[in-house]
């Protein structure tokens, strides 16, 4: 007998060469299912453990989008991991944020990515945005028999849109619903605290180095009262991940500069722990 | 009852050959070239719509003549093929050699059993990180498989393509010294007669050893004009400064540096 595998043959078969689809996910769900979180069936009744990932801001200033992220996951009282990066560079000018169960999630990231390339090289031409967060949402769809067993994903999408020249942020529900957001946004376990912060600190027309400010502060209230959400840790030297999108690209600003805004953000918060002003 | 004749297999596949021969003789050339910093594709194409020349994978490209639907599903399937191996292995892990393997033993195998072979010659170029690393692979219509170092001339008299890039290349000449020798070459006519190929009859790309990530870059518009212009006589010491030294985002459209990549940002 021969050694070769039969599942793979050395010629390429029909599924690569029919026409058509321009879709990553759909080539792989037709080719190898298995590949994929949504062709993974857990044992009914039963419910695992895993790592999660918690909060993410967003929010728009002048000329573009910014979002950030916090560093932690948990699994149940435990820290799982003190600087896991949540926030995702999805092509050249978008940016993903995911919270939710931390495996899936980032798996459904990486796949992400891979499908908007792939749509690239096959049309020749870049997605719009409006239809990049779709394809989002019909993957968050996909898993959603996972995540009625409680390994959900919810993540936030923003870009810059080339055709209207202005940054917009995308949330999602556990369904694969998509809103889009006026303003700014936050999602995970941090996410109230998140928020309030967001309503007294943004306001529209914010500059791009005052928006990365507020998105560190928000963070910073939300890891003060959530468990869940980790806060800069000064020791270690772990800042927040923050992402800015605008007209010239998706780039992740620099430790160095994260470190400015976050001493700041810590110094003013001394004899002050609530930020009033 | 008729029986069918016995036709020798000798005969069957020489038929086979000469028809692919004739259809791929019958299209424009492309040149596929090495240059200081990587690899450099050529075509003569006036569609700006249909292309020869595509992107596979981050260091890998795809060039090709003959029939466009014939092409076009390889290309498309070669790129699924890259992706989806550089999804359920790692990025560093797609590799021309694979592909040219893959593509060669479809086009074998299409060649000896289906009613008709596919009337296409494509090359599979991988920029290393230097030009002895670099891969060039051309593949013909019966599957088999060259590796050519340096430069490659498909389609319509291909064999006078290559004897002339044969005296005019040499390694380490500059992006506008290879794009002008591939123009000279392919507006070479039969008999010494030269048709003159401006910018809207080429296609042009590369893949750019210096950039991360994704290489390929269609060159168009101010930029192509620019290098098709400067490019000094041939054996002129190196080419204008700076402007050919990088490849920068096609004409406007800048990309950051960092693209989408693996899910970890630089922090």
């Amino acid at each position: 007998m021969t050694q070769w595998s039969p599942g793979r043959p050395p010629r390429l078969d029909d599924a690569f060469l029919s026409a058509g689809s321009s879709s990553f996910s759909e080539f792989v769900s037709a080719y190898r299912p298995e590949l994929l979180p949504s062709g993974r069936r857990l044992p009914s009744g039963t419910s695992i453990e895993a790592p999660h990932g918690t909060t993410i801001v967003s929010l728009l200033f002048d000329g573009g989008v910014v979002m950030a992220g916090d560093r932690r996951a948990t699994m149940g009282n435990v820290i799982a991991n003190r600087d896991m990066e949540k926030v995702f560079a999805a092509d050249d000018y978008s940016v993903v944020g995911i919270a939710g169960t931390a495996g899936i999630a980032i798996e459904l990231v990486r796949l992400y990515q891979v499908e908007l390339e792939h749509y690239e090289k096959i049309e020749g031409a870049i997605m719009s945005l409006e239809g990049k967060a779709n394809r989002l949402a019909s993957m968050i769809r996909g898993n959603l028999s996972l995540a009625m067993q409680g390994l959900t994903v919810v993540p936030t999408y923003a870009g810059f849109d080339l055709e209207s020249a202005t940054g917009r942020i995308y949330s999602y529900d556990v369904t694969g619903g998509c809103y889009i957001e006026g303003g700014h946004h936050s999602t995970g376990s941090g996410s109230v605290f998140a928020r309030g912060a967001l309503k007294k600190l943004w306001r529209p027309g914010l500059e791009e180095q005052q928006a990365v400010s507020v998105a560190v502060e928000a963070l910073y209230d939300a890891a003060d009262d959530d468990s869940a959400t980790g806060g800069p840790d000064l020791g270690r030297q772990i800042w927040p991940t923050v992402a800015v999108v605008d007209h010239s690209g998706a780039r992740f600003v620099p430790s160095d500069v994260l470190e400015g805004h976050v001493q700041r953000v810590v110094a003013a918060r001394r004899d002050n722990p609530g930020g009033a002003r | 009852m008729s029986m069918p004749f016995y036709v020798p297999p000798e005969q069957v596949m020489k038929d086979r050959a000469d028809f692919a021969r004739k259809g791929i003789a019958r299209g424009r050339s492309v040149i596929v070239v090495g240059y200081d910093r990587g690899i450099a594709f050529v075509a003569e194409n006036p569609s700006r719509a249909l292309h020869k020349v595509s992107e596979i994978y981050d260091r890998i490209a795809f060039a090709a003549v003959g029939r466009y639907n014939e092409f076009e599903s390889l290309r498309v399937a070669g790129i699924r093929y890259a992706d989806l191996r550089g999804y359920s292995y790692d990025r560093t892990d797609v590799t021309a050699r694979a592909l040219a393997n893959t593509y060669a033993q479809t086009l074998g195998a299409v060649f000896t059993q289906e009613s008709k072979p596919f009337e296409i010659e494509i090359v599979v170029a991988e920029v290393g990180v230097d030009s002895d690393t670099d891969q060039i692979f051309r593949l013909t219509y019966d599957g088999s498989v060259a590796d050519e170092q340096g430069f490659v001339a498909m389609g319509g008299a291909s064999e006078a393509a290559e004897e002339r890039l044969g005296t005019g290349w040499r390694p380490g000449m500059t992006l506008a010294e290879v794009l002008r020798l591939a123009v000279d070459v392919l507006g070479a006519g039969e008999n010494g007669e030269r048709r003159a190929l401006d910018e809207g009859q080429l296609e042009v790309a590369v893949l750019d050893r210096d950039r991360p990530r994704r290489s390929f870059r269609r060159i168009v518009g101010p930029l192509l004009t620019r290098l098709l212009v400067e490019a000094p006589a041939a054996g002129g010491a190196t080419a204008g400064p700076g402007s050919t030294e990088t490849v920068p985002g096609e004409d406007g459209s800048a990309s950051p540096a960092d693209g989408p990549g693996s899910p970890a940002p630089p922090s």
